[in-house]
């Protein structure tokens, strides 16, 4: 997991990097004006055009609607229909024709093979579950002793979780996370596949996964509660949505970046299209697919999480559970089993991925897998691919004969010994100690710290001179005039169309009626995002110089990532009390590991010539840093900015459960109630809000067209 | 080249939806019976609120039910309404404590007839206003709502924009406040703590800290023997002051705590239904294993083990 966390941040999103949103066909239509206008300097043209707009409309609409909060007139009321349609499907959930011969099919179909994986895991037993898990671990990690690492770690991993107590939830979340990834893993393929080998249906598909990419996850956990009722069927089809999009992208990346030369040699071969498929573009991309399937894997694992929230069962509902009796140990209890499992499937399918025969990274062991993020992809696996043929196909078939032989020795063991639940006496008790923790500490640094007051009274200074200065200048600003604000920062990024599209959304969440309690969220977010950036900034810069602070930080940006959001929810409130500033902390420290990872991967892949040359200069440290390394790490920056935002804007939910109110609360509220009035509208608010700030902090590369 | 690829793919497309088509149509309409619960007829799945409370209720019935009658018992976290729906579609068999949602119980027991009454609990419910002893005892006054206006001041936070702050739970729970305050013109705000676990962890460190505060709050619940409350009086409850919850200017109802059943497991449940029926405690009683469970940190089937083996004639009473 040193690469890859469950976060969107780590989802790659090469084309981002590689091409605009816009592309090259968008610009078309404004050629023409663009002609005309070159003589000025591309942004401050754009800029004037937007004035020259702002100055003809403002004051039509200021006289129209007021210079106030959204104006009612603008608005259009949706949780009557809403909450009709919540009544009618929960009234024809039976009956209807489109539940029964459709939806139904879908949920019974996902119910079994939930189900059967189970059963399946569960007739395994604890011995058959671990064998199969340690030895299929060490086949991928190359069946040899560079496989054992590899099988140690799986060994580790589900050895915790049965020690924690908690192997039978871990079964569940496996089964769930089994089917989950499968699907998610097939349609991300076929999409990507689509994507890959069509133009046209690549250039409909990028926006609907860039939508998907800043898409928060409870956000849409509601509709299919509605429809499915709780339990696995509505948190499996919410854990496809969102783990599906990176295996498509990969996919997409993975054909379209096949060598031209080895295509042309295939097609002059006379290959045809399909053969030409089978045998070079895919085994090519062999590696961006396992990328992604690692992707979708890590995504998954966390949705299954936060699925527990609509009846998922599993770890995430143990964690949920514990949060009742305040017993932030029993969570952790819960909480340490996905950080191990999500380490154990991220190494063994890294260790698979790395068996395709591509080189370990220049830089020693890779923190996360930004190559593939900032466009420069490592794509040096087909040559070697095409040789390794027979002696690797015999290797593999002897090691799968072994691990299946192991797995059945393993099962028929434990069937001996009788043991299908891990043994209780091999458990122990986590929770004492770390509540124990968890007061001593909150006792020592919530209040009354000589000097530096304490945890309670920075939250509430925090509260006073920031937050709520930033949320009143925010809801008191004339409402045209944040439109206005947010299409010349998109344009600032970006092009007319971001403008148009940031601008648009922000004018939604005013439609639908939830304007002042966006800008509440939005002022969160903003102070959120601030905070991360300085911190993760700063700890990324000095991860990047001080080799051992880097290695000291990864275990714990690992854990920060995969541990779920709930686990730390009571801590926050103990120490900051409940309100916006508890809501902000979970955000920062959800957002911080990426940051971090971000920031230090681009600073520590500055051309070693530029630095060089710098340090034959005579520059020290602090020269090269400033003038050097920030500056040829700047897309990373931008990226870091980037991704802070999406990643603070994905556990706003999360805030809405410690006091953080606004949009979070609502959805909370929506999804506790079944309100699709109430929880879909904020929903929608969010993914609004999400869409601006994507399109406001989008590292675009259009500029470098332009200028 | 592109053209081919083209062709390949719409072949592939129309293959695919094809498929898809005989697929469902080979299918016929989808079984809708209890489709989202796992196991045979010897499987009871019963709610678990996410109040301590409740939790009592669900251990106590499961451990009878799995060691006396021999079901096997899951139990699924889930809000209440959405809990209702749940019990409406069969999801799950059983609501061992509601709080009342005349929404719901409408819905479903009047018009879908899929959910069927099964009784008081035993346990009666009160919600209302409460701070904290040790403030009241300093300040006797501040017990009635009359006089909160006075301590608004001590109960500010950065969060309640210059208002004294009313504490308010998770978003499931039942509450007229803003209405209240509203119309009994108080210098009061809600804040939302969101969830119980956050209000709870905030009362308690208040409370660790002397702090004065005012909060939602209700009985029974394990956190009234560990932090010590008075409620504050609002106008008295009368038959139908909340009817309009826009309108609500009075303090809330005495709510004995009911029981509902799904209709197809009510009558068809055997035993296992005849026993939630028939289950029926104290507020004391409920109160003993919540307290084992959230303070002294028990697991809910040792508790519920300890208190069976404690009460074996309160139980019998209950087997059918």
């Amino acid at each position: 997991m040193s690469a890859t966390t469950p976060t969107k941040a780590d989802r790659p999103n090469p084309e981002k990097v590689d091409s605009p949103p816009g592309g090259p066909g968008s610009a078309g239509g404004w050629t023409g004006v663009r002609a005309r206008l070159s003589v000025m300097r591309p942004v401050s043209r754009r800029l004037t055009g937007l004035a020259a707009l702002a100055m003809v409309l403002v004051p039509v609409a200021a006289v129209l609607w007021g210079s106030g909060s959204w104006p009612g007139a603008l608005g259009v009321d949706v949780s009557g229909p809403l909450d009709d349609l919540s009544k009618w499907i929960v009234d024809n959930r039976d009956t209807s024709p489109i539940f029964l011969y459709f939806l139904l099919h879908i949920s019974n179909t996902s119910l079994d093979a939930v189900d059967g994986v189970y059963q399946l895991l569960d007739f395994l037993g604890w011995t058959g579950v671990t064998a199969a898990a340690v030895l299929l671990a060490w086949r991928a990690g190359g069946a040899g002793r560079s496989g054992l690492k590899v099988a140690a770690i799986a060994l580790g991993a589900l050895a915790g979780c049965g020690l924690l107590n908690m192997w039978e939830p871990a079964m569940v979340t496996l089964s769930l996370m089994v089917v989950a990834v499968a699907v998610s893993a097939l349609v991300g393929f076929l999409l990507g596949l689509a994507a890959g080998l069509s133009d046209r249906v690549d250039r409909a598909l990028r926006p609907v996964l860039d939508t998907m990419q800043v898409l928060p996850a409870f956000a849409y956990l509601l509709p299919f509660v509605l429809i499915f009722g709780t339990g696995s069927p509505a948190a499996l089809l919410a854990t496809v949505i969102y783990a599906a999009p990176p295996m498509a992208r990969l996919t997409a990346l993975g054909l379209r970046g096949a060598d031209p030369a080895v295509l042309e040699a295939s097609a002059s071969l006379g290959a045809s299209g399909w053969q030409r498929l089978r045998t070079a573009r895919l085994p090519l991309a062999r590696k961006e697919l396992l990328l992604g399937l690692n992707q979708t894997i890590m995504m998954a694992l966390s949705m299954v999480v936060i699925a527990s929230v609509i009846g998922a069962g599993g770890l995430g509902d143990e964690v949920y559970s514990a949060l009742s009796t305040v017993d932030v140990g029993a969570a952790l209890a819960a909480g340490i089993p996905i950080v191990l499992i999500a380490v154990w499937l991220d190494r063994t399918t890294e260790a698979a991925g790395e068996q395709l025969g591509a080189p370990p990274a220049a830089d020693g062991p890779r923190v996360l897998r930004l190559p593939v993020y900032l466009g420069a992809r490592p794509l040096r696996l087909g040559s070697r691919l095409l040789y390794a043929g027979r002696i690797r196909w015999i290797t593999v078939t002897v090691s799968t004969v072994a691990t299946a032989l192991g797995t059945v020795a393993a099962l028929v063991a434990g069937k001996i010994a009788g043991a299908a639940m891990w043994p209780d006496a091999w458990t122990f008790d986590v929770s004492s100690p770390v509540n124990d923790f968890q007061t001593w500490m909150v006792d020592h640094i919530h209040a009354g710290v000589p000097i530096l007051g304490g945890t309670e009274v920075w939250a509430s200074n925090f509260t006073s001179w920031v937050l709520n200065p930033l949320r009143d200048v925010l809801q008191g600003a004339p409402w045209w005039s944040l439109l206005l604000l947010v299409a010349g920062l998109a344009l600032l990024a970006g092009t007319w169309r971001t403008a148009l599209g940031a601008a648009a959304a922000l004018a939604a969440t005013g439609v639908l009626g939830v304007w002042s309690i966006t800008l509440d969220t939005l002022s969160q977010v903003l102070a959120a995002v601030a905070l991360t950036l300085v911190l993760g900034v700063v700890i990324g810069i000095l991860a990047a110089r001080v080799s051992w602070v880097e290695r000291a930080l990864r275990p714990v940006l690992d854990v920060l990532q995969t541990l779920p959001q709930f686990v730390y929810l009571i801590p926050v409130v103990a120490l900051f009390g409940v309100g916006r500033a508890a809501a902000i902390t979970a955000a920062v420290m959800y957002a911080l590991p990426a940051v971090v990872r971000i920031t230090t991967q681009g600073l520590k892949q500055t051309d070693p010539a530029a630095l060089e040359a710098a340090r034959s200069l005579g520059a020290t440290g602090m020269q090269q840093l400033r003038q050097v390394q920030l500056p040829l790490a700047r897309p990373a920056l931008l990226l870091a900015v980037n991704q802070g935002v999406v990643l603070v804007l994905a556990v706003v939910i999360v805030g809405g459960l410690v006091g953080g109110g606004a949009l979070g609360y609502n959805v909370v509220f929506g999804l506790s109630r079944g309100d699709l009035g109430v929880g879909l509208v904020a929903g929608a608010a969010i993914v609004c809000l999400g869409l601006v700030l994507d399109r406001v902090t989008q590292p675009a590369p259009a500029r470098r067209k332009d200028g | 080249m592109q053209t081919r690829q083209r062709r390949i793919f719409r072949t592939a497309l129309a293959v695919a939806a094809g498929l898809g088509l005989t697929v469902v149509a080979g299918c016929g309409a989808a079984d809708t019976g209890k489709s989202t619960s796992a196991g045979g007829n010897d499987t009871i799945t019963l709610t678990k609120p996410s109040w301590v409370g409740a939790e009592a209720n669900v251990a106590v019935a499961k451990y009878v039910l799995e060691n006396e009658l021999d079901y096997k018992v899951t139990t699924k976290q889930m809000g209440e309404v959405i809990a209702w729906d749940a019990l409406g579609k069969g999801t799950i068999d059983a609501i061992m404590e509601d709080w009342g949602h005349p929404e719901q119980e409408k819905q479903y027991v009047e018009e879908k007839k899929s959910v069927v009454a099964a009784g008081d609990l035993g346990v009666t419910g009160h919600i209302g206003w409460f701070v904290p002893k040790y403030w009241a005892d300093k300040n006797p006054d501040v017990t009635d709502y009359k006089n909160l206006d006075k301590y608004a001041d001590q109960l500010k936070t950065s969060e309640s924009g210059g208002k004294g702050q009313l504490l308010e739970g998770s978003p499931d729970y039942v509450t007229f406040d803003d209405a209240i305050i509203k119309n009994l013109d108080l210098n009061l705000k809600t804040v939302y703590a969101g969830s119980e676990a956050a209000q709870i962890t905030q009362i308690q460190q208040n409370a660790k800290a002397k702090k004065p505060f005012l909060t939602y709050w209700w009985t029974p619940q394990w956190l009234n023997n560990v932090v010590d409350m008075v409620e504050v009086k609002l106008p008295a409850y009368k038959e139908g002051c909340d009817a309009d919850p826009k309108k609500v200017a009075c303090a809330y109802p005495n709510t004995p705590l009911q029981k509902y059943l799904n209709a197809d497991f009510a009558k068809d449940g055997g035993k296992g239904a005849e026993f939630l029926k028939n289950f029926k405690w104290t507020a004391e009683q409920q109160n003993e294993v919540a307290k084992m469970i959230a303070q002294d940190k028990m697991s809910p089937d040792a508790a519920a083990k300890k208190w069976v083996d404690a009460n074996p004639d309160v139980v019998k009473a209950w087997l059918p």
